[in-house]
């Protein structure tokens, strides 16, 4: 059977029909693309080694040498920001699918069995929300300590109830439908009914709040940083890029902060676009 | 002009375009007909035929992608396919009124129904602030809602479909419209609610003068309120006649597949279409001496339980009990088709939930092939070896497929779980001669559920059931979401595979004629009670309960059809 062959066919497919009808989802397409190549592959073609300081060249502007100009410590900001992604993304990566899958899979309980479940799981997403969700994040560094894992756990605690509202209210929907009771008729267990059955039909919304989760998330990596909780200089990141930059714009260094600045908002504005994409995508209704 | 008293709405060589990805589709082509004061015509099709899109033309409730580029519509000597919106706001509702096929999400939510019709009434300048209310009651006894204070009082989801219908009548009449609009307008209600909703429109047709255009894919309901017929085939009027012509003289071939297909009272399943189903020469299956299912005293109740969190602390929870359905007793023999009919929230859907071992009963038993299975919780029932034995076709043929699944996957599903092999050679043979047994096409094995036509789909749900080789089979309403002439093969095909595979069934319907066909006994209930049960012929030719009688004299039926039949 190749009926693989024809599925992957079909995805190709869909991908060239969305792109022509949506000149805004082919660009974060795109860029979408252009940050995953740059995430895996950046650290082997930077023109220079990230961490490697020359005081010579101390806070030069953005030249044909440096482009993104070099830092106080003559370090090339291009280089930085380049490598700087594979971290930040990772971070974020590793942060959304945590919360996606504890998330969802509480979300579904309480959505499918209801009662005590729906109550307990119910109250806990309502106290994390309680808390504004940075601070919270804040929190849970401070007290953990300060090292990349607690990073990503505190950005992952705080997007959980997102995940728990939505695949909650869901399978309460795909629950009544008689799919379900057809699959229980099959033999399916109520949970794995549940897990094979009913969860790929919530994936569409799901899907989306993953790619605007990844925005937030790498936000939250890097407001963390630039307030010095999280990963550590001299290790190359977002947040520390525009952290250590911001001293310098009152003496007009503007590039320090720039640069980062704008790869950082294109990086939430882009995972922001493509959910609506992949929804699509996902929906196999849509895919005609 | 002349014809200006006469007739008050013509319609003359219609066609509407729509503009899709796909480049201009033409929905409708060609369609003529003149109604005149206090007739009411019936636009009759299937899904699909154009029926609406002709209808919601007369008011350009078009979307916009459509366009009306030939044709012309004249209303009152006025040609209304070309008036600016201005004065299209102004015919509609003041002269054209419409009702739609789902009254509850017609009618705003947040608003009373009181509220509904004094804005029409002050909006259109019918009444002023001193005799506003008298004109409302007088509104809402015209369609003859009684309770005049509860009714305005209420918001729409307050009141029951058929209530809803007659406001939505009743804002019709508000504005003393001439034509009025209804698009299946009794679809998802009650029989009995149908009738009381269908004799309003006629008498007022008939007393007011009120001209109707009625769309239906019903023939029934056309043939026992419509004086003139109209019936489209994609997009295309086959057949134009007035009452009388219509059963005697109907020519084209689509008219007559529709009134074959049509149930009737006497109609046997295969005179649903013209070539007659190869399965008559199969022998009926012997029917066994000991019954294969029996319940006895079976009973479900709801229970609400309210009261703050204190209360459940100390288990002093108000308890509010609701009943299902009350003990009932009936037995099913193997190779027997008992029907059960009953209208909405009669308890049929909850019997059939209990029986199919969805549903945990109250109280009573349930005993299959002399094992007591309501004793086995319907968790357990899961991976109980008389799951594939029972098995169930449910009535939403889209609802019931998982959308994500190919047609494959989802007949091959039971055999994955309850089946005896894994084996993928195996399936795929099992799956392929189950979709030849139900009549689907092989190619359609990596089709998606929305790839598919609505009968396509309800025969993938028969394949699944039977897939395991049950021995009982509840069909739960199968056929009422399918076009007739779909419903007609689909009824065959159920047929066959009783008298194939001497299946059990038991068919749950709120159609009557439709059980009738397939059943050899009949099981009426109401209000959760089984009110009688007996053969088929008995219930249907004297029925006992005044319910029975009263669901049999709501059915339209098309008085005319055994003329018709004989002289086929």
């Amino acid at each position: 059977m190749n009926s693989q062959t024809i599925k992957q066919d079909n995805i190709a497919q869909q991908l060239r029909y969305l792109v022509g009808q949506n000149l805004l989802s082919s660009i974060s397409l795109i860029l979408f693309g252009v940050y995953v190549f740059i995430a895996l592959t950046g650290s082997y073609w930077v023109p220079y080694d990230p961490l490697e300081s020359n005081t010579t060249i101390a806070l030069q502007g953005p030249s044909s040498q440096h482009f993104f100009g070099t830092d106080h410590l003559g370090r090339d900001v291009f280089s930085r920001v380049i490598v700087a992604t594979r971290l930040d993304l990772g971070i974020a990566l590793a942060a959304v699918s945590i919360s996606f899958f504890v998330g969802t899979f509480l979300g579904a309980l309480a959505g499918y069995y209801g009662g005590w479940y729906e109550r307990l799981i119910g109250r806990l997403a309502d106290i994390v929300l309680a808390f504004p969700l940075f601070v919270l994040a804040m929190g849970i560094v401070a007290v953990m300590g300060n090292s990349l894992i607690n990073v990503i756990y505190a950005t992952a605690i705080i997007n959980i109830p997102f995940y728990i509202r939505i695949s909650r209210a869901e399978v309460s929907l795909q629950r009544d439908r008689q799919y379900v009771q057809a699959a229980l008729l099959s033999g399916n267990s109520h949970f794995r009914t549940l897990l094979f059955h009913i969860l790929p039909n919530c994936l569409p919304n799901l899907i989306v709040q993953i790619s605007i989760n990844m925005g937030w998330a790498i936000l939250n990596a890097a407001g963390l940083s630039f307030i010095g909780l999280g990963v550590r200089p001299p290790v190359a990141e977002w947040g520390i890029l525009v952290a250590e930059g911001a001293d310098y714009i009152i003496s007009g260094q503007w590039w320090l902060v720039l640069f980062p600045g704008v790869v950082l908002m294109l990086a939430v504005f882009t995972f922001n676009l493509v959910g609506d994409t992949l929804r699509d995508l996902a929906d196999p209704q849509k895919r005609k | 002009m002349y014809t200006k008293e006469k007739k008050l709405l013509s319609v003359n060589k219609l066609a509407i375009d729509f503009e899709t990805k796909k480049g201009t589709v033409r929905a409708v082509e060609n369609v003529s007909f003149d109604l005149q004061k206090g007739e009411i015509i019936a636009l009759v099709g299937e899904s699909g035929s154009g029926k609406s899109v002709t209808a919601y033309s007369i008011l350009n409730l078009l979307d916009a992608n459509g366009s009306m580029p030939l044709g012309e519509i004249i209303y009152d000597g006025m040609p209304i396919h070309k008036a600016t919106q201005a004065k299209l706001k102004e015919i509609r509702g003041r002269e054209i009124s419409m009702i739609f096929q789902n009254p509850m999400s017609t009618l705003n939510p947040i608003r009373k129904v009181g509220q509904h019709l004094r804005d029409m009434i002050r909006n259109h300048g019918y009444a002023s602030w001193s005799n506003i209310e008298k004109e409302i009651d007088k509104l809402l006894k015209q369609v003859e809602i009684h309770d005049l204070d509860r009714v305005k009082n209420a918001y729409p989801f307050e009141l029951s479909g058929g209530m809803c219908q007659r406001v939505m009548i009743a804002l019709a009449l508000a504005c003393r419209s001439r034509l009025l609009i209804a698009d299946e307008p009794t679809t998802g209600l009650d029989v009995t609610t149908q009738k009381s909703i269908m004799d309003l429109i006629k008498s007022l047709a008939k007393e007011e003068g009120l001209a109707v255009i009625l769309i239906t894919h019903d023939l029934g309901i056309a043939a026992e309120y419509c004086d003139k017929f109209v019936v489209m085939e994609k997009g295309k009027v086959v057949e134009s006649n007035s009452r009388l012509d219509f059963f005697s003289k109907s020519k084209h071939p689509y008219t007559k597949k529709l009134l074959l297909a049509t149930p009737s009272k006497e109609g046997k399943v295969e005179d649903l279409t013209l070539e007659k189903p190869s399965y008559l020469n199969i022998s009926e299956p012997e029917i066994s001496e000991k019954p294969l299912l029996v319940v006895e005293g079976l009973r479900k109740t709801f229970i609400k339980k309210t009261g703050s969190f204190l209360s459940f602390v100390k288990g002093k929870e108000k308890r509010e009990e609701f009943i299902a359905v009350k003990e009932s007793s009936f037995s099913i023999y193997s190779g027997e088709c008992v029907g059960l009919v009953g209208g909405s929230g009669s308890g049929k859907s909850t019997t059939s939930r209990m029986l199919a071992r969805l549903d945990d009963a109250s109280a009573g038993k349930i005993i299959f092939d002399g094992v007591v299975i309501s004793d086995i919780s319907s968790n357990d029932f899961i991976k109980h070896p008389y799951r594939k034995d029972i098995q169930m076709v449910f009535q939403d043929p889209t609802g019931s497929l998982n959308p994500r699944h190919t047609v494959f996957d989802l007949i091959a599903e039971p055999l994955k779980r309850l089946g005896e092999s894994f084996n993928k050679n195996y399936l795929g043979q099992k799956v392929e001669s189950l979709m030849l047994q139900v009549g689907l096409p092989i190619e359609f094995m990596t089709r998606l559920p929305h790839q598919l036509s609505g009968g396509q789909k309800a025969r993938v749900g028969i394949a699944r059931a039977i897939a395991l080789n049950p021995k009982f089979l509840i069909l739960d309403e199968p056929t009422s979401a399918l076009d007739v002439s779909v419903q007609a093969t689909v009824l065959q095909l159920l047929e066959k595979l009783r008298r194939e595979l001497g299946l059990s069934y038991l068919f749950v319907s709120h159609d009557l004629h439709v059980v009738k066909m397939l059943s050899q006994r009949i099981l009426v209930m109401k209000e959760g009670v089984i009110v009688e049960q007996g053969e088929t012929s008995k219930v249907m030719h004297s029925p006992e309960h005044s319910y029975t009688k009263q669901l049999m004299s709501s059915i339209p039926i098309i008085k005319e059809k055994l003329a018709i039949e004989a002289a086929l």
